[in-house]
């Protein structure tokens, strides 16, 4: 593996990293809000949650290049604020990375947290726990398999991102070059399917991994919990 | 000062609840059918379902009172809850459920873990986790976590409903254990006249979120197996007497009552112990007159008191000075004996049908 490979590897980890774990406290509170709340306007933010599941990938990212390109308002608030950019950047690639992963997010954590007994919380408090108390000891540990789920899932998803990225941050090697870009760029030269193919091999390893990391993950904590 | 004072009013389902009363130390039963708003109104005093107004006070604190705004939220008001269901969390062993009240609820605790253990007869299991114990034991469980919480009153939702008979046999003995030993008192609520029989110190019959009597517990179920709510071949009441002499060679115990004296079979019983016993309309004879040359040694004089007809059958009140029995014999029976309101009579009881519902160290008042 060159070092050109394994800068590309490293740059899409990191990508898909920040990604999730940037989008994964916002996911819970609104799996959480879809599963307990009943509020006006529930309906729609289930739909705004889902868009990004069924809009085409290209139109997210142009939405994205809207609101927080240079001259976009998110953009120019981030900018000011907390001087992060994103047009163009690594940081860019994590936010279409993050979003376009959140649906696949939400949706198992709201599972999970529909399939606590609330019965559970109840008996908490009549054992003198507060809500917070309740959340951190109780409602938590049972949804941690939802969340690792939503979690293994939206990493997965976020490491293959392709449309929203190149749309919003582009192409730019070592900048925001992800591996799923990385095997698009050398497809469309002519002697880069070599390199391509490793690349894809690479790419088939990591799903691999990732999906029997988080089947021991799951064994072990049902494991724990019933034990 | 009384244990527990309630005079609420809110909304229970399809109907309005409308409940005041008080309960003294010992186990009180809200005793009812089912859909009557027992549930809801222990929910109200846990705190875990609003009231719309009234005011609840246990151990002399303030809980809840509309008028005051006083609403303590359910982890302050040291009430603790048992549940039809046991409601363990699964996800944490055995030990850590009966101590969540101290580490997540940071109730310090003044009742020893070890004791709260060994009088459920958990030991065994603190390190298992919920999923892997019997129905009987989780219920244990749940007992003992409401207990470490050190709850000023403790709330029993038809604890025992949830078990099959077999089970409920194996637990009734430590919830008679945890009413004697635990100092707290106890509002259960259940709709089984057995149970409550066995456990309950006052009875608040409870019928569409109101109040229809609350009296001791002998008093109460009797009243309640006369009402056509119960099943009549189940009826049963309570009378209670004092031990007064053992006979070791045939296991048998005299024990005496107002107006005569029962030969009981059994172990358990000891001299000067005042017993409560349960006895089955079903398993009531009447004779006119005491008769000689019968296998049933036990005959009381008795005068007859009301007589209800239904069907086949009929169920004979039977006054033995202040204490009541009910006979369930055949309306054709009732007949030929000439039964009456005011006639003196004699009830005739096997002492095998006779079971003892409980024991007291020292005389009751109930």
């Amino acid at each position: 593996m060159g070092e050109a490979e394994l800068s590309i590897i490293l740059l899409s980890a990191r990508v898909a990293l920040v990604a999730i774990l940037a989008a994964l406290v916002p996911a819970f509170a609104v799996a959480w809000l879809l599963a307990r709340k009943r509020f006006p306007g529930k309906g729609l933010l289930q739909a705004l949650v889902t868009l990004p599941l069924v809009l085409p990938p290209v139109v997210t990212g142009y939405g994205l290049l809207v609101l927080f390109g240079a001259k976009g308002p998110l953009g120019r608030f981030f900018e000011q604020v907390f001087g992060l950019q994103f047009a163009f950047r690594w940081t860019g690639a994590a936010l279409a990375a993050a979003v376009m992963a959140f649906p696949l997010l939400v949706r198992p954590i709201r599972l999970s947290l529909e399939a606590i007994d609330q019965g559970y919380a109840e008996a908490a408090r009549t054992l003198g726990a507060s809500r917070l108390t309740v959340f951190l000891t109780v409602t938590l540990p049972l949804a941690l398999p939802g969340v690792i789920a939503g979690a293994v899932l939206g990493f997965a998803k976020a490491l293959g991102e392709f449309g929203a990225t190149i749309t919003f941050v582009s192409n730019i090697p070592g900048e925001t070059q992800t591996l799923s870009l990385a095997i698009y760029a050398l497809l469309q030269t002519p002697s880069g399917d070599a390199a391509a193919l490793r690349l894809i091999l690479i790419a088939i390893a990591i799903a691999l991994a990732a999906i029997v990391a988080s089947e021991i993950l799951a064994r072990r904590l049902t494991r724990e919990e019933t034990r | 000062m009384s244990a527990l004072e309630v005079d609420i009013r809110g909304r229970a389902g399809s109907f309005e609840i409308e409940t005041a009363f008080s309960a003294g130390p010992g186990v009180t039963a809200l005793f009812g059918p089912s859909g009557a708003g027992k549930s809801t109104l222990l929910k109200m005093i846990a705190g875990t379902a609003r009231p719309r107004s009234g005011r609840i006070v246990v151990a002399g604190s303030t809980l809840y009172d509309s008028a005051a705004g006083i609403d303590l939220p359910p982890e302050r008001r040291g009430v603790g809850f048992v549940f039809q269901e046991a409601r363990l969390f699964p996800h944490l062993s055995v030990r850590r459920n009966l101590t969540y009240a101290r580490w997540a609820g940071r109730r310090r605790g003044t009742r020893a873990f070890d004791e709260v253990v060994a009088l459920l007869g958990i030991g065994d299991r603190l390190d298992s986790a919920p999923a892997t114990l019997s129905g009987g034991e989780r219920q244990r469980v749940a007992i003992g976590r409401a207990l470490l919480a050190d709850p000023a009153l403790l709330l029993m939702d038809e604890p025992l409903s949830s078990l099959d008979k077999a089970r409920r046999g194996e637990i009734l003995p430590y919830l008679e254990a945890i009413r004697t030993e635990a100092g707290i008192p106890i509002l259960y609520v259940s709709h089984e006249t057995a149970e409550v029989a066995q456990l309950a110190d006052t009875v608040v019959l409870v019928d569409k979120g109101r109040v229809a009597g609350v009296g001791p517990a002998a008093a109460m179920l009797a009243r309640f197996s006369l009402a056509a709510g119960s099943d009549a071949s189940e009826a049963a009441t309570l009378i209670e007497g004092r031990v007064t002499g053992i006979d070791p060679a045939y296991h048998t115990a005299v024990v005496s009552l107002e107006t005569g004296r029962l030969e009981l079979t059994g172990n358990g019983f000891a001299e000067g112990m005042v017993v409560r016993l349960r006895v089955r309309a079903a398993d009531v004879a009447i004779a006119s007159a005491p008769h000689d040359g019968l296998s049933i040694r036990n005959q009381l004089p008795c005068t007859v008191g009301a007589l209800h007809r239904d069907g086949a059958f009929a169920m004979v009140t039977l006054h033995l000075g202040e204490q009541r029995l009910i006979a369930r014999i055949t309306a054709k029976s009732a007949d030929m004996l000439d039964l009456a309101p005011g006639r003196e009579a004699y009830a005739l009881l096997k002492a095998v049908s006779v079971e003892m519902a409980r024991i007291e160290r020292q005389t009751t008042g109930g």
